[in-house]
């Protein structure tokens, strides 16, 4: 019995188990009248089905781990084994094929002695599946059983489901936790690796950036020197980005709140939400193919030296496009939480309304609006595909923004996505560069929401 | 200060001596030139916003014409009508062969490829092979599947033009290709058609090859794989915090932590599925099973913080109606709050979800930069996905991959705006205001 099959019994068994219980329960609550039962016949399904099934299903998971293990333990044990080559490699490989022949992912082998324990590979699959399905399948019935026995008219079959509905509530609530310990786990634990073979402050300080010269052997020392990264995401993420995303975010904000009429504000609003819904790979490619290539134009025209078809502006200036309806909806949210009685105050003093947004409402915005362009770096210096596409990949020290500069989430993924071993430094390098945006992105969102909060505070 | 004092607009006036100060002349020069100024500054202002918001509105819509301009020729191609006389090709087959099974088989060791070249050539003179796509096989193979009795006769095959050829009809082409076009023209070879290949064929290594079903596929399989993790693990968790959750120290970590993990950059997400499914648990590389993993990561906070927002909307006179007859806690969420705050929290996973469709740095950290050239039969074969695949082919330097490209945006870009769509009908059908 395959496992798919097994799986399909077990849950056929928990429905059966429904059914029977709540059939039960309906002629018990018949004889002992409504009052005199505790929970209703469905509830004494749920209880059944779920002694039924859950167990069983538990079993079958940690079985199919174990399995594997089990299945080449007794395929070892065959007397075509002992002809396997002492060599690890080359004795993995030869199990693997025998392994993939016998579950019919592969139809030839490539090394004949494969061909040998294909067999035996095939009969012992046969048995611990068959002992697997066997076992789930008893524990299945005498979980059935067990519960069944329990229906009674007194017995609290709702109390006992609705306590494992809330164990698997908070079970789904701990995940989360279980995430970020994760995220945090992995990302400590391999930057640590790094550091034990670059000096962390060679790493923070250094402004040196060529991995590729201590993957070919050369050394650490100078190779890992991230401060150009630093500044290049600084440079796209928080400069450039943000001198094109808050004026036209906040401006437009300002409009569509203060000046459109309802209609506008209908249609404007949700259409400029659709920037922050493109794709950030959308945004790359046109960055690449149609920016990058018109302002190098525009950059060798005018006669700006060092122009590269990889320019920090190109992805500045569209990081800055897909960040506008963020900054623009934080502004929103900060302008209209500006009590009323402020606006109305000003424009009474015979303000225009233009002095009103600029003296009154945006001076009293402002802690939500700085909050919100936190956010909005925090987001931009996390980006990875607008810069993998249109920012390259030398790490200059610039303030030329026709340049091209590199940036921290560029380089991790050109550290990940090469062919070297996982455990070089220059694979680690992308853990520690991981683990400083994520401290740096976290960092930012802790004071932006203290920002923001404090400010609400002070009108409520 | 009186009220008479508050109400005096001229703003260098003393406060303290209010009825000393003359009446403001509004009619002088100079408080109607103030005047105009600050009229032209509101003017100004106003125009300012509204250049933000159309400038704003243009990039989209520069965005949008850009990539349908590139990426409609994506999905037309240009064919040739190419004579081949079977009778006198080199074509090593035998008819009998192609009927049933072996059809496929006796075509594959028929020596193809050589018999289209010959008979371009012979039809378009010196160069004829070139204009042709190596797409064409299949069509011609498709041709005499349909009707061997071709193979006794010349007959004229409508295939797909090659890149250059493709690009110069189209009006993009190099000098030579364009003098290659005017030739077929000259012949009345050419015609244009649908590109019906790039919605069933996978990745290939000529741009009139390639497909985006491959990528589809693979997108579809991560995207079920998300979905069946992160909507129950987000719904519960939602339920949980907002309706049992008692306060205190696990309560708010749990919170901090959600909240924290909707702000983490994507990219994060792809190491941390490096380092736990592939390092640790060896799953395979590539695999939808550990990019859906990945993203489900991802969306879960997006969907409890939008579940939470659908569940504080309903009111709690229901709870209280609810607990009143005599439902349990459990009964009173799951048979009346969750109904009720279900639209909502679908708004906010087809948002959820439609942000995991275009995500690309995560999946490129586990691995999901492959070629993969044949569409993914399962959760664990090696697979492309949309956003990967556009990512691919940008990097390609062949200029027939600039519309496929394109092409490839425009399909994502409509499977997002149909997601969202649907989000937004879901909110306006479903919208309660209590």
């Amino acid at each position: 019995m395959s496992g798919t099959m097994t799986l399909f019994v077990v849950v056929a068994l928990g429905v059966i188990g429904w059914l029977v219980a709540r059939g039960r329960a309906t002629r018990m609550q018949a004889e002992a009248g409504r009052l005199a039962t505790n929970s209703l016949p469905s509830q004494h399904g749920w209880y059944v089905a779920l002694w039924t099934a859950l167990p069983a299903l538990i079993f079958l998971a940690i079985w199919a781990n174990v399995t594997p293990a089990l299945v080449l333990d007794s395929v070892l044990q065959a007397p075509a084994a002992q002809a396997l080559p002492a060599d690890g490699f080359t004795r993995s490989a030869i199990l693997g094929e025998a392994r993939a022949i016998a579950s019919g992912a592969q139809a030839a082998a490539f090394n004949p002695q494969s061909m040998t324990l294909v067999e035996p590979f095939r009969a012992a699959t046969l048995h611990y599946g068959g002992m697997g399905a066997l076992l789930a399948v008893i524990l299945a019935f005498a979980g059935g059983a067990y519960a069944l026995s329990r229906v009674r008219p007194a017995f609290t079959a709702r109390r006992r489901v609705e306590r494992l509905v809330m164990w698997t509530l908070l079970g789904a609530s701990l995940i989360a936790i279980i995430t970020t310990a994760g995220i945090v786990g992995s990302l400590l634990f391999e930057s640590l690796r790094f550091f034990s073979l670059v000096n962390p402050l060679d790493f923070l300080l250094g402004l040196k950036w060529s991995p590729q010269s201590a993957a070919l052997g050369y050394g650490n020392e100078d190779a890992f020197g991230a401060v150009p990264l630093f500044w290049g995401t600084i440079f796209i993420g928080a400069i450039i980005a943000m001198i094109v995303a808050i004026p036209l975010g906040l401006m437009s904000a300002v409009y569509l709140t203060q000046y459109a009429r309802p209609q506008v504000r209908k249609w404007m609003k949700p259409t400029l939400e659709v920037l922050a819904g493109v794709p950030t790979v959308v945004y790359g490619y046109f960055a690449a193919l149609t920016v990058a290539p018109a302002l190098r134009a525009f950059a060798s025209a005018v006669g700006i030296p060092g122009a590269s078809s990889e320019s920090a502006l190109a992805a500045g200036l569209v990081m800055g496009v897909m960040i506008i309806p963020f900054v623009s909806s934080m502004a929103d949210d900060s302008i209209a939480a500006v009590p009323q009685a402020m606006r109305d105050g000003s424009l009474a003093m015979g303000a225009t309304t233009s002095e009103t947004i600029r003296k009154v409402l945006i001076p009293a915005a402002l802690p939500g609006v700085v909050g919100g362009v936190l956010l909005a770096v925090s987001r931009a210096i996390g980006e990875t595909m607008i810069v993998v596409m249109a920012a390259g990949l030398a790490a200059n020290l610039t303030l030329n923004p026709f340049a091209s500069v590199t940036t921290v989430t560029t380089q991790m993924v050109q550290l990940l996505t090469g062919d070297q071993e996982f455990d070089s430094a220059k694979t680690l390098a992308a853990f520690a560069l991981g683990l400083v945006l994520f401290v740096v992105t976290l960092l930012l969102n802790i004071v932006a929401l203290r920002v923001v909060k404090k400010y609400r505070e002070a009108y409520e | 200060m009186t009220g008479q004092a508050a109400l005096t607009p001229q703003g260098s006036a003393p406060a303290t001596e209010p009825r000393t100060a003359a009446p403001t002349d509004w009619r002088s020069d100079a408080m109607r030139r103030r005047i105009a100024r600050r009229y032209a500054a509101e003017r100004r202002f106003k125009v300012l916003g509204l250049a933000a918001v159309l400038l704003s509105a243009g990039f989209l819509a520069f965005l949008l014409v850009t990539m349908v301009g590139n990426g409609a020729r994506g999905f037309t191609r240009t064919q040739i009508a190419l004579p081949i006389d079977f009778q006198r090709s080199a074509m090593l087959i035998d008819p009998a062969l192609l009927k049933g099974d072996t059809a496929e088989q006796a075509l594959a060791g028929a020596n193809l490829p050589a018999v289209i070249d010959t008979a371009a050539d012979k039809a378009f003179g010196e160069g004829g092979a070139r204009m042709i796509s190596p797409a064409a096989q299949a069509a011609v193979r498709k041709a005499i599947l349909a009707d061997p009795a071709i193979l006794n006769g010349t007959a004229t095959i409508t295939v797909p033009a090659s890149e250059g050829v493709d690009l110069a009809a189209k009006g993009d082409g190099s000098a030579a290709d364009e003098t290659a076009v005017a030739r077929l023209k000259q012949a009345g070879a050419l015609s244009t058609g649908l590109n019906l290949r790039f919605l069933t064929a996978s990745d290939g290594t000529d741009p009139t090859l390639v497909g985006i079903w491959g990528a589809l596929k693979g997108s579809l399989l991560t995207m079920a794989v998300t979905l069946a993790l992160s909507f129950p693990v987000g719904v519960f968790a939602a339920l949980y915090l907002e309706e049992y959750a008692p306060r205190n120290r696990w309560t708010d970590l749990i919170e901090v932590s959600i909240n924290n993990l909707a702000a983490v950059p994507s990219i994060i997400f792809g190491l941390l599925g490096l380092a736990i499914f592939l390092n640790l648990m060896h799953m395979p590389r590539s695999a939808p099973l550990v990019g859906g993993l990945t993203l489900a990561l991802m969306t879960m906070p997006v969907i409890v913080i939008s579940g939470r927002n659908a569940i504080k909307a309903v009111p709690p006179s229901i709870r209280d109606a609810a607990l009143g007859i005599g439902a349990s806690p459990v009964q009173v969420v799951f048979h009346h709050v969750l109904p009720l705050a279900l639209p909502g929290i679908l708004t906010g996973t087809i948002i959820g979800m439609a942000r995991a469709l275009g995500e690309t740095a995560p999946l490129l950290m586990i691995g999901m930069r492959a070629f993969v050239a044949s569409p993914p039969h399962g959760v664990m074969d090696p697979a492309s996905v949309l956003p990967v695949q556009i990512f691919l082919w940008s990097d390609e330097v062949g200029r027939g991959f600039i519309e496929k490209t394109s092409a490839a945006i425009i399909v994502l870009l409509a499977f997002l705006l149909t997601m969202n769509s649907i989000a937004i009908y879901l909110r306006n059908k479903f919208e309660k205001k209590w």
